[in-house]
């Protein structure tokens, strides 16, 4: 099984991709965690530019999301909401809405920020955003506060923080499980 | 239940014209009231010797069809109806009474996998004779639930902080039936 990590920072010892890697340590051993890194590449939404042809970054993130059994993105705040570029490409990806590869897909949202409240309106956000894309958003947060007290050396070491990490990818991973059961089921039935 | 005034329909079961039948909603938005429906319906209604009348019927959520591709997708997504996992609306009601042409029935919703009790009402054509050699009657029926009931929670809130979607919502379902004549 495979996860999508995104992380919503591009700085290169960014929280939240610290986060990312965090999470990578809590998952059980037939679940793997692609941290995508082409965030900075998606260029602005432009419908002239949506045809046949999706620009290079977009379609290996569309293929990205479509290959992957559940989604998990690790949000910064930037003025009280979503990163610009994170929601940019989270536009490009629900392009067709109808058959966009985040429907149904399971979903978890966390974040981090050195302010004292976690980047939880960006993660609000962001739920409300993958849920209007279609995607089973799972309606957990996980808010690392004062982040740079969280990491030592690029690692997390908040005990609290990675806790609430486990217990949200444990959800998403059930949920992704869950998901690949009913899909088999149906399969099977149909055969 | 009381006994039914008169009987709804001649005995034996009753099955479903799909094509000239519908399931639809409607619900309050923003300003006005915003219909949809389902395309593909199913239904059977069975009247026994003693006079009950029973009533199932199902409806296929990825059928929702309210004009618009995008808006067909959001409803059946998790946010809304969760075609994935909840394919089907069901509706079942066990003694369906009559009193003239008025219908009432209290019966069990299934939406998004929770089921409910609910009150039906409704009119009742005649029983005419088709031009097919078919008997045929039609029924109306609406009832009315509260969506959040069901876990369909959407909202939005309008720049005046009031919510663009009421939560109370009319069923409503016009179905012919059809039994082939003898």
């Amino acid at each position: 099984m495979k996860i999508l990590g995104l992380s919503g920072s591009l700085r290169r010892d960014s929280y939240n991709t610290g986060l990312l890697r965090a999470v990578r340590e809590l998952l059980p051993a037939d679940v793997e965690l692609e941290i995508w890194d082409g965030l900075k590449a998606v260029p602005p939404y432009d419908q002239d530019d949506d045809g046949a042809e999706a620009p290079a970054a977009v379609a290996e993130l569309r293929s990205a999301v479509a290959g992957a059994d559940a989604v998990l993105i690790a949000t910064p705040e930037y003025n009280a909401s979503i990163p610009g570029h994170l929601k940019n490409a989270l536009d490009w990806v629900s392009r067709p809405v109808a058959t966009n590869p985040l429907r149904n897909k399971p979903a978890a949202v966390v974040g981090a920020s050195t302010g004292a409240f976690g980047a939880v309106w960006a993660q609000a956000e962001l739920r409300k955003v993958l849920a209007t894309i279609g995607a089973r958003v799972q309606q957990t947060e996980v808010a690392c506060r004062r982040a740079d007290t969280c990491f030592e050396d690029g690692r997390l070491s908040d005990e609290g923080v990675r806790a609430q990490l486990a217990e949200t990818v444990a959800e998403l991973v059930d949920t992704a499980r869950a998901r690949e059961h009913g899909r088999g089921a149906a399969a099977s039935f149909a055969a | 239940m009381s006994a039914t005034e008169t009987t709804i329909a001649p005995t034996g079961t009753w099955t479903l014209d799909p094509v000239h039948s519908i399931v639809g909603f409607e619900v309050d938005y923003m300003v006005g009231t915003f219909k949809g429906g389902f395309q593909d319906v199913s239904a059977s209604l069975s009247a026994a010797e003693d006079g009950r009348v029973t009533l199932e019927g199902t409806a296929r959520v990825a059928s929702v069809d309210v004009k618009d591709e995008n808006l067909n997708a959001h409803l059946q997504s998790p946010d809304f109806f969760d075609a994935e996992r909840f394919p089907e609306l069901r509706f079942e009601a066990v003694d369906i009474s009559l009193d003239g042409d008025e219908v009432t029935a209290e019966g069990e919703i299934t939406i998004k996998g929770v089921t409910k009790p609910v009150t039906v009402t409704g009119t009742l054509s005649p029983v005419i004779a088709d031009p097919w050699g078919n008997q045929r009657f039609g029924i109306e029926l609406r009832a009315i639930v509260d969506r959040t009931d069901f876990g369909l929670n959407w909202n939005n809130p309008l720049p005046s902080g009031d919510l663009a979607l009421a939560n109370e919502v009319t069923i409503v379902a016009q179905l012919q039936f059809v039994q082939t004549g003898s």
